[in-house]
This record gives C-alpha cells, sequence and structure tokens, in this order.
C-alpha cells in the first residue's frame, strides 16, 4: 500500500485482476481492462458510521472514505445532496404505487450528475500535481468540467461535437476555458481525446482520470440510501450512455450493505436508453452478454454514445439485479420531459426525459410491479436542451394589457373546452 | 503495402516505445499477425483466447471502427492508418 493514499489502496484491472500504483492511468497494459479503485473496506468499516455521515456537512463528500481521494477535497466541496421528491402525483400517471424522483437536475453548480464526477476527477487530479484538466463530452461534463476548473484555478480542455445543443455550447465557454467542436459524433470526439491523452500531459477526467472520476457516480446511491431511510430501494431506474452510472449506482448499493450501512434487501437495477441509440438495451432484450456498437441518431444528445465503455458490465448489473432495459423514441422522450413537468414541476433535459419514459414502459409491461416502489434517476436539466422542446411546450396567448381582452381569451377558451 | 500503425501507450513498452509502426499486411487481422511476429506478445494483448478483438480494445482504420466494416477481415490499402484505442467512460 502507497503512504498517504487515503482509504484507496490500489488500482486494479476489472477483467485479469493485475493491480497498479494509484496514478494518472485508466487501462490495464496487458488487457486492455477498466482499472478500478480498490478500497481497505476493513478501515472504512470502522469509520463510516451512520452517525458520522449524518453528522458532517450535506454534500457528496459525507461519504467520503468511499470516493478515491486521499485527503480533503479541493474541487466541488459543496456539490451533491440533491433532494429525493415523493413523486406522487406522476406514481398515478404512470400506474405504480410509490415512485421516488433522484433530481440532480438541480446538482451544483452545474445542474447535472456530472458535478458528482468532476469534483472527485479534480480534487484527484490536483493531488496528482495536474494543473490543466480535460475532458471528452456530450455536453454536461464539458459544462461541469469547465465550471469546476475554473473556480479551481485550472486550466481546461474540453472537447465536444461541434453539433451539441446551444446551450450546452454557451454553458461550456462562459467559464472562459478551451472549447473545441469536433466535427463528428461523440465517439470520435473520444477516439480523439484519447489519442490526445496519449500525447498530452493533462489530467483527462474520463480518460486517464477515469477509475477516480467513474466513483463520484456512487455519492448518487450513496444518497439515495440515506434519502430512502438507510434502505436500498427495491426498484432504480437509471438512464444509460456509457452505462457507468448504472454499474456504480449498483456498486453504492452493494458497498452500503457491505458496510452494514443498510440492510441486505432484494433489489433491481433497470436501464433507460434512446431507441435512436440503444447498444445496451438492444444486447438486453435479446439475451446477449455484449453489444454492437451503432450510430447515434437520437434528440437524447447527452446519452448518444455508439460504443459504450461500460455496455458489458451494465448488461451484468442488470442480469444479476433481475433488472430490465427498454428504450424510447424521441416523441416519448418529450412525452417523458413533459409528464416529469406537469407531475413534479421539475423540467428534466432529455436524458431525464429518456428515464420516465422507460420507467413507464417497464411499469406498464409488469417488469416494475404495479404495486412496488421505484426511485427514477433524474441527471441533468431541461434549460440546457431547451432545443428539444422547442415547438413542443405548447405557445404563449398574446393579448393587451386590458382585462376585456383577457375576459374575452377567457371566455372564448371556455366555449372552446365546452364545444370539445 | 506499407500501412501505419499507432501503437497507444499501454502496449509501447512491447514496440521499444514505438508510437508508430509500419506493417505491410492486406487484412487488420494480417497487421495483426504482422506486429506478433515483430513485437512477441503483443497479439494476446489485443485477442482473446477464441482470437477475436478484446472486447475493451477498440480498432480503427483510417478513423472508422472495424466492426463497422469488416472486423479483423477489413482489407488495407497502401497509406491507410490502423489506431487501437482502450474503450472510453461516457460523459
Amino acid at each position: 500500500m502507497q503512504k498517504h493514499a487515503g482509504f484507496m489502496k490500489a488500482l486494479k484491472c476489472r477483467e485479469c485482476g493485475r493491480e497498479y500504483p494509484l496514478t494518472a492511468n485508466h487501462v490495464c497494459e496487458f488487457d486492455f481492462g477498466p482499472l478500478e479503485v480498490v478500497y481497505d473496506y476493513e478501515r472504512i468499516k470502522s469509520e463510516l458510521t451512520r452517525a458520522a455521515i449524518q453528522s458532517r456537512p450535506r454534500n457528496m463528500w459525507r461519504f467520503r472514505e468511499l470516493l478515491p481521494i486521499e485527503g480533503d477535497p479541493t474541487v466541488g466541496v459543496e456539490v451533491g445532496c440533491t433532494p429525493l421528491i415523493k413523486a406522487d402525483r406522476l406514481a398515478r400517471r404512470l400506474g405504480i404505487r410509490e415512485l421516488w424522483v433522484k433530481n440532480d437536475a438541480v446538482n451544483y453548480p452545474t445542474l447535472s450528475f456530472k458535478d458528482r464526477v468532476v469534483s472527485v476527477a479534480l480534487s484527484r487530479a490536483r493531488e496528482l500535481g495536474f494543473t490543466t484538466v480535460a475532458c471528452a463530452s456530450t455536453g454536461n461534463l464539458a459544462n461541469s468540467v469547465a465550471a469546476n476548473a475554473a473556480a479551481a484555478g485550472l486550466q481546461a480542455f474540453v472537447f465536444i461535437p461541434s453539433d451539441l445543443e446551444h446551450s450546452k455550447v454557451i454553458n461550456s465557454l462562459i467559464y472562459g476555458g478551451n472549447v473545441i467542436g469536433i466535427k463528428g459524433h461523440y465517439d470520435e470526439v473520444n477516439r480523439l481525446c484519447a489519442e490526445i491523452a496519449g500525447k498530452y500531459p493533462w489530467a483527462f477526467v474520463n480518460v486517464n482520470m477515469r477509475p477516480y472520476y467513474a466513483e463520484g457516480s456512487k455519492s448518487m446511491g450513496f444518497e439515495i440510501i440515506e434519502q430512502s431511510g438507510w434502505r436500498v430501494p427495491p426498484h432504480t431506474v437509471v438512464c444509460m450512455a456509457s452505462g457507468s452510472l448504472l454499474t456504480k449506482i449498483h456498486k453504492s448499493y452493494q458497498e452500503a450493505i457491505k458496510l452494514g450501512l443498510a440492510p441486505e434487501t432484494p433489489y433491481h437495477i433497470h436501464g433507460a436508453q434512446a431507441t435512436g441509440c440503444s447498444p445496451i438495451s438492444t444486447a438486453q432484450k435479446a439475451g446477449l452478454d455484449f453489444f454492437k456498437p451503432v450510430r447515434p441518431n437520437t434528440i437524447a444528445k447527452s446519452l448518444a454514445i455508439g460504443t459504450p465503455a461500460d455496455g458489458f458490465y451494465a448488461l451484468k448489473v442488470m442480469k444479476e439485479t433481475g433488472g430490465s432495459c427498454d428504450d424510447v423514441s424521441d416523441d416519448q422522450i418529450r412525452e417523458g420531459i413533459k409528464l416529469l413537468a406537469e407531475c413534479e414541476g421539475i423540467f428534466a433535459e432529455t436524458a431525464g426525459g429518456v428515464t420516465v419514459a422507460v420507467a413507464g414502459k417497464l411499469i406498464a409491461s409488469g417488469a416494475i410491479p404495479a404495486d412496488a416502489s421505484a426511485v427514477l434517476c433524474i441527471t441533468g436539466n431541461g434549460l440546457k436542451t431547451l432545443e428539444a422542446m422547442a415547438g413542443h411546450a405548447g405557445h404563449t396567448r398574446e393579448i393587451r394589457p386590458s382585462l376585456r381582452d383577457f375576459e374575452a381569451l377567457l371566455d372564448a377558451e371556455t366555449h372552446m373546452q365546452a364545444r370539445a | 503495402m506499407p500501412i501505419k500503425v499507432r501503437i497507444p501507450t499501454p502496449l509501447r513498452k512491447l514496440t521499444h516505445d514505438e508510437e508508430i509502426v509500419h506493417v505491410n499486411a492486406a487484412t487488420v487481422g494480417a497487421a495483426i499477425a504482422e506486429l506478433q511476429s515483430r513485437y512477441p506478445g503483443i497479439k494476446e494483448r489485443l485477442t482473446d483466447d477464441a482470437g477475436s478483438v478484446r472486447r475493451f480494445v477498440n480498432v480503427y482504420v483510417n478513423e472508422e471502427d472495424i466492426r463497422f466494416l469488416q472486423n479483423q477481415d477489413t482489407s488495407l490499402k497502401d497509406g491507410d492508418e490502423i489506431s487501437i484505442i482502450p474503450a472510453i467512460a461516457g460523459g
């Protein structure tokens, strides 16, 4: 074990088990398997109790022993602890007894779950001595890296597909870092970044910092457990791009059970994709344990990863937990967004529409029983993907500033409704 | 037919730190075989026991994923470029 490694022991290949030191390295040099952080759970168990967690400030770092940094966090110290909302109106509409919404659309500071992974990746990057951070992104990650790097005084290079939603581009540019638009889809951005990462001494949060970065997603699962009264929810629905979030929610549930923070109860983790980019869902429905890459074509651009790096493990998690998986069309995604907004007052981005619409399908098919309780993970904010809803959210009725005009409008609409 | 192969960092110990090597091969599979003959051990890093490209390895010919082409049967011509890249997490 290395000195000053916090609660981490090593990096370990998920495929062959070879161990590596805790540096900026993401891939096993033997079989290219992804590296994952190994923790000293014995020591964590003696320190991380429910009481200890509850005594700490309300942010994701209240679970810091299970997050891979050595010292105290220096980036994103206020991230996390987003609301878990009891969604009774949405539950009625989807036909399920009890529904909860974990709302990372209001995560701090950039309104998506990516602030969780970025605060870990950048805190760790600083510990390892990096001064420039970078990422390949479908948008939310770019926003978060740009913002958190600015606040931490780090240089940032973010690489995005050049056809991203306008607001995600502005939301990346505003912080003053370097934003590079790549003429291609995300998988091409990713390939380029892998090559850049091999050449420049930067901390690429989702390339060489990936083992640390990905662990940040666990905090969403830990919070769900604490907010559910220290119970693992029986059903959780998670949207999938690379599939990483789904696998880390699963890991958080396993760790909480292993450490005695939650009792061991059965749980099912369900995956949600957009039909226009559904390599994982297609494989799951066909009963395969591997996927075929696709070329994405969907309004859910944040989920548009045709070659999902964690697709294999996401399929494994759904199989092991008895979870199911489905995908929905662009129109169903818009309906999902509207349903969540109209029922719960939450405006999610397209990925959230995917989660809501797929949950509806899984409840209708009985894959999630109607008498069950489920949690929907909402990962990003609707203000970032306004284009997807333009022309689909109704229209304003304009009148002059006159009471008579207003009453005439109400009258006309009442008559129209009466006729309808 | 000289084909340019970009060697990723995890494999450069085998290629004596060469970032780019040239092979003469008609297909991706033949290129991997030639790499193996010059840099023994490299094939087992790239392919599994059944000979398929490992699931966490992505191989591209001129920036196109070979799974969209003909996998290891993908034909090569003079001046083509092969990139070998580990899978990357999402964003």
